[in-house]
């Protein structure tokens, strides 16, 4: 134990002599097979500097950079949900730096590239798609679903996986983007007819795709990368980009009192640089350069989301509004969906069930139930101008409330009413439903 | 044990009016306070906080009982729990009562694979469960193309209990054989002598004799499975207590007191399942007199009754090995996908983690292996000063060691990092918080409630006239504890020592905040990186079958030393 303790001791001042030359420091949640080439490349264009990478998950980074932010080690955060990124700016935890480049625009498909205050730049972008099984879609028989639209019919019933928007900052934007592009309560119906098809609401973003991978699931609702990324790899799996699709860029934020500023400035510049954007390519990555001039290298197929025929549908996206109600609409979602999935399911299910025995009996009566089922699944215990009203909104984020708005409760209390009011729908809808299918 | 009682006994000449092992008592409380239960609540004391104002408020807590999503949570933790602890029992029963009741090929072995469910790596594990019991998984697959059906393994609570019994029953398969070796043969002899046998001498003699190790193993499971996250979050089961902590803890800029409060329930709910498993322990004596028995007497097996034994060791070993043989497939596989078995096979996964994982290996050990002997140190220390000793708050060592069972992992790193960062170590070993020896301690801390019941089942077990003997021959305290009581508890360090270091080498949710830089992390977070990419699939399974192959290779090593030593003693028993 001795000459190991004086054998590390060793290993350590090494490792700090090393930080006076030059290291950079960045926390990331990205699998090795982005960071190693953008290692790599890093380090063969400046010599002599180092890249340390540092792996966490995004939850644990983000607490990590916040209990330790007395004394600060790391210099840079990568990751790709930029509402880490918001906490992050909003706790003051990200430098302001001069970062220099060219060539990338403001926007794509209605999504800021870079935050407008300067601190945090996207340097690559990700679509979501449907990502389906072709095993598990052939020994069904099932059709692919090209739209959102489609994984709400019955046929896709167990069949389809996401993973929960509160767990995963990329299905935030793509449920954001369903409210907003079809409006509040078509969009929440949506959702609703979708989550009951799903035999899963799972706890990581990745455990969709790991779930379509083994086949467990025959589609997933999925960020793209990890569909391309699969497919790559070999998998059985392919990938469909809905034609209303979030483009969501993945982000790099300096850390404010950065122990290497300049080499964190370095490593930023380098990422959103022609040569970095090129590194995106590199087929186990698989992102989207956010430079429209690193696509003419692209390899033939490559999607690019600042062609015409990319995602003809997309959205403006509203940042203001998503972040207003973000805590709120992960709640509501979680309480309404991921919570109580089993009743969810079972009420769509009985819905579906009813409609299939009465598509062609014309039966007035059973028609008139399950129209009452339908809008008893799709009722939303609030009103889009509520999601939007501060006394609300700051419910969920209590401790960073204005001091001056009057908020309406506390989070337990709210959830609590939203759930009996969902449980006791569900339920209704499941028996009415049941009544409809009964009839002759 | 020996060092501590040294210390102790050091201290009682400083001190004269504390005795050595109140000494030690204070030494282990001040361990605790500052490694455990300080950490934990500068975390949660802010279930007792208005999330608005900061005052002081009980507020939450009543939310959370008048939340039917809680209630029903906690009522089906418990269904869970309780139903695991049955299934967990049916399992170990059979596999402890063959080994250690009658000469049987292959104990060691089949006690060694006993152990390793519960060494299940982080995420391939997942996988490589539903690759076969999912809903697609082989055997689901299989069974629907010959005859047209499926089982739902691994859905609703149903699947929570099975998976739970099959990770965790190897909690009391240990703790009941050592008890089980513990027997006086003499007991048995008697009940013989007057004329029982069979089951009822079982049900009636020896079992109720193994009691403490039982006991100590269902606690174990009980509070494991009511605690634990994995588990059901992998089966996507959020309506249990600790899934909801969790969720409600780790969401990014979210700061809902609700997960501090369930967390808060479930530290208070573990103390009080412990309490009530001493209440049913009080006034009863477990412990017998003579030692060095060989304990009981193993007798041969008629082949019909061989053939039933291995047909029952097969059949119970196939069903809880199928994790590791599913993860064996997956990393000798190269694509896996909606079809029974991987469409062919690899060394690829090996080659490519072999450049790699040599650090990763050794870092195992060394955490693994330090946090273990800690562990061991402070069970045998805290059991002893419990059930021996009559120092003031002694039981309190006890609930505070194995409240750590109920702390999510999270929540410790966050108070590691809130208590010790800044703190700058001498001799240039840097901050704290990002020392790789506070890894060590992390995993000590998380671990010690295993290394706790398994040493104090064991001393339960060791009658108190053995040491009034040595102590009337002359002996002192401390010799009497390291020449008697420690030898004689041998078999339940040893399991407390195995199950501490083969579950500390699979942790994950601690030493994530916790590792500081790559060269100082375990093969879990190896497992981790490789898992967050679809091509890291194989690498991942690779590296967990090494991490089951070290564990696995540690407790037969551990176990041919347990049998050598017990052979060793019988003969000098008999030579006297």
């Amino acid at each position: 134990m001795n000459r190991m303790l004086t054998l590390s001791a060793a290993a350590l001042m090494m490792t700090s002599a090393a930080a006076f030359a030059d290291t950079v420091t960045v926390v990331t949640s990205f699998p090795r097979d982005l960071t190693d080439p953008f290692k790599a490349a890093f380090e063969t264009a400046y010599p002599g500097t180092t890249l340390e990478v540092v792996s966490r998950n995004t939850n644990a980074a983000v607490s990590h950079l916040q209990e330790t932010r007395g004394a600060n080690t790391i210099d840079l955060m990568w990751a790709s949900a930029p509402d880490a990124f918001e906490v992050l700016k909003e706790e003051g935890l990200l430098a302001k730096v001069d970062v220099q480049f060219e060539g990338i625009p403001d926007a794509i498909g209605g999504y800021p590239v870079h935050d407008p205050d300067g601190t945090y730049f996207g340097f690559a972008a990700s679509g979501y798609g449907i990502m389906y099984n072709t095993r598990y879609v052939q020994a069904n028989d099932l059709p692919v679903a090209q739209e959102w639209e489609d994984l709400k019919r019955a046929e896709y019933n167990g069949h389809v996986a996401m993973s929960s928007p509160s767990r995963s900052g990329t299905t935030h934007l793509t449920v954001e983007t369903v409210l907003q592009g079809e409006g509040w309560d078509q969009g929440w119906a949506t959702w609703k007819w979708i989550s009951g098809n799903m035999n899963t609401v799972t706890e990581r973003s990745f455990g969709v795709p790991d779930a379509v991978n083994s086949g467990a699931t025959g589609f997933g609702i999925v960020i793209d990368f990890f569909g391309l990324a699969s497919k790559a790899s070999g998998f059985p799996v392919e990938l469909v980009y809905p034609s209303v699709t979030a483009i969501v860029p993945a982000n790099i934020g300096i850390i404010e009192n950065a122990p290497n500023q300049e080499g964190a400035r370095q490593f930023v510049e380098f990422l959103l640089s022609p040569e970095g954007q090129q590194v995106l390519l590199n087929p186990a990555i698989m992102r989207l350069p956010v430079n429209p001039e690193a696509y003419a290298n692209a390899p033939e197929g490559f999607p690019n989301p600042f062609s015409e025929e990319f995602a003809p549908g997309a959205i403006e996206f509203d940042v203001d509004k998503s972040g207003v109600r973000y805590n709120l609409v992960n709640s509501l979602f979680d309480v309404l969906v991921t919570y109580r999935l089993d009743d969810l399911r079972a009420a769509v299910a009985a819905v579906q069930k009813a409609e299939a025995a009465h598509a062609e009996t014309g039966n007035e009566e059973a028609a008139a139930l399950i129209a009452e089922a339908r809008a008893l699944v799709e009722a939303m215990p609030i009103t889009e101008e509520q999601s939007l009203d501060p006394s609300f909104t700051q419910v969920f984020t209590i401790s960073r409330a204005e001091p001056d708005t009057e908020v309406v409760g506390r989070q337990a209390e709210v959830e609590q009413s939203w759930d009996s009011f969902a449980v006791e729908n569900y339920r209704k809808a499941k028996e009415l439903a049941d009544q409809a299918a009964a009839l002759n | 044990m020996p060092d501590t009682s040294q210390t102790a006994s050091r201290g009682f000449t400083l001190f004269p009016r504390l005795s050595g092992a109140a000494v030690a008592g204070i030494l282990i409380a001040i361990f605790l306070m500052a490694f455990l239960i300080l950490p934990v609540a500068q975390v949660i004391y802010v279930a007792f906080l208005d999330a608005r104002t900061g005052a002081f408020t009980l507020q939450n807590f009543q939310d959370f009982f008048s939340t039917t999503l809680f209630r029903e949570s906690f009522v089906n933790s418990f269904y869970v729990s309780a139903m695991s602890v049955v299934v967990a029992t049916l399992i170990a029963l059979p596999l402890a009562y063959i080994t250690t009741r009658f000469n049987f090929a292959g104990t060691a072995a089949i006690q060694a694979l006993g152990i390793i469910p519960l060494i299940m790596p982080p995420f391939v594990g997942a996988v490589a469960m539903s690759l076969l019991f999912g809903r697609n998984g082989s055997i689901n697959l299989l069974l629907n193309q010959y005859f047209g059906f499926r089982i739902p393994f691994m859905e609703g609570l149903n699947g929570v209990i099975l998976v739970q019994s099959i990770h965790y029953f190897p909690f009391i398969l240990i703790n009941l054989s050592a008890s089980l070796r513990n027997i006086d043969r003499s007991m048995e002899e008697a009940a013989q002598n007057l004329g029982s046998h069979g089951v009822r001498m079982f049900r009636r003699i020896v079992f109720p004799l193994a009691m403490p190790g039982y006991l100590a193993g269902a606690a174990l499971v009980f509070i494991k499975v009511f605690d634990d996250l994995g588990t059901p979050l992998l089966l996507n089961v959020n309506n249990m207590l600790a899934p909801q902590a969790y969720l409600r803890i780790t969401g990014v800029g979210i700061n809902d007191p609700m997960g501090y409060v369930i967390s808060f329930i479930l530290v208070a709910f573990s103390v009080f399942s412990l309490w009530a498993s001493f209440l049913f322990m009080r006034g009863k004596d477990y412990a017998t007199v003579q030692k060095g028995g060989g304990g009981l007497s193993r007798r041969d097996l008629k082949p019909s009754e061989k053939w039933l034994a291995w047909g029952v060791i097969v059949l119970i070993l196939a069903m809880v090995l199928s994790p590791h043989i599913g993860l064996l497939l997956l990393a000798f596989g190269t694509i896996w996908s909606f079809s029974p078995l991987p469409d062919g096979f690899t060394v690829q996964h090996f080659g490519t983690i072999f450049t790699q994982s040599s650090q990763y290996v050794w870092n195992t050990i060394v955490y693994a292996g330090s946090a273990a002997l800690i562990d061991v140190v402070l069970g045998t220390a805290i059991a002893y000063i419990v059930i021996r000793t009559k120092v003031a708050g002694r039981k309190w060592l006890d609930y505070m060691a194995t409240a750590a069972l109920a702390v999510p992992g999270v929540v410790l790193g966050i108070g590691y990092l809130r208590m010790f960062h800044g703190i700058q170590l001498p001799f240039g070993l840097g901050q704290m918080s990002s020392f790789w020896g506070i890894i060590i301690v992390a995993l000590a801390v998380r671990r010690l409630p295993y290394a706790l019941r398994a040493c104090m089942a064991a001393l339960q077990q060791v009658s108190l006239s053995l040491e009034e003997a040595a102590e009337s021959l002359g002996a002192s305290r401390a010799s009497t504890i390291r020449r008697i009581v420690v030898p004689l508890m041998t078999g339940g360090i040893l399991a407390g020592f195995v199950t501490s270091f083969a579950t500390a080498a699979v942790e994950l949710s601690a030493t994530i905040m916790l590792v500081g830089r790559s060269s100082d992390a375990p093969l879990a977070y190896g497992i981790y990186l490789y898992m967050q990419s679809p091509a890291g699939r194989g690498p991942g399974a690779a590296l967990g079958i090494l991490a089951v192959v070290i564990v696995a290779l540690g407790t037969y090593l551990s176990q041919r030393i347990i049998e050598r030593e017990r052979a060793r003693q019988t003969m000098t028993g008999q030579q006297h």
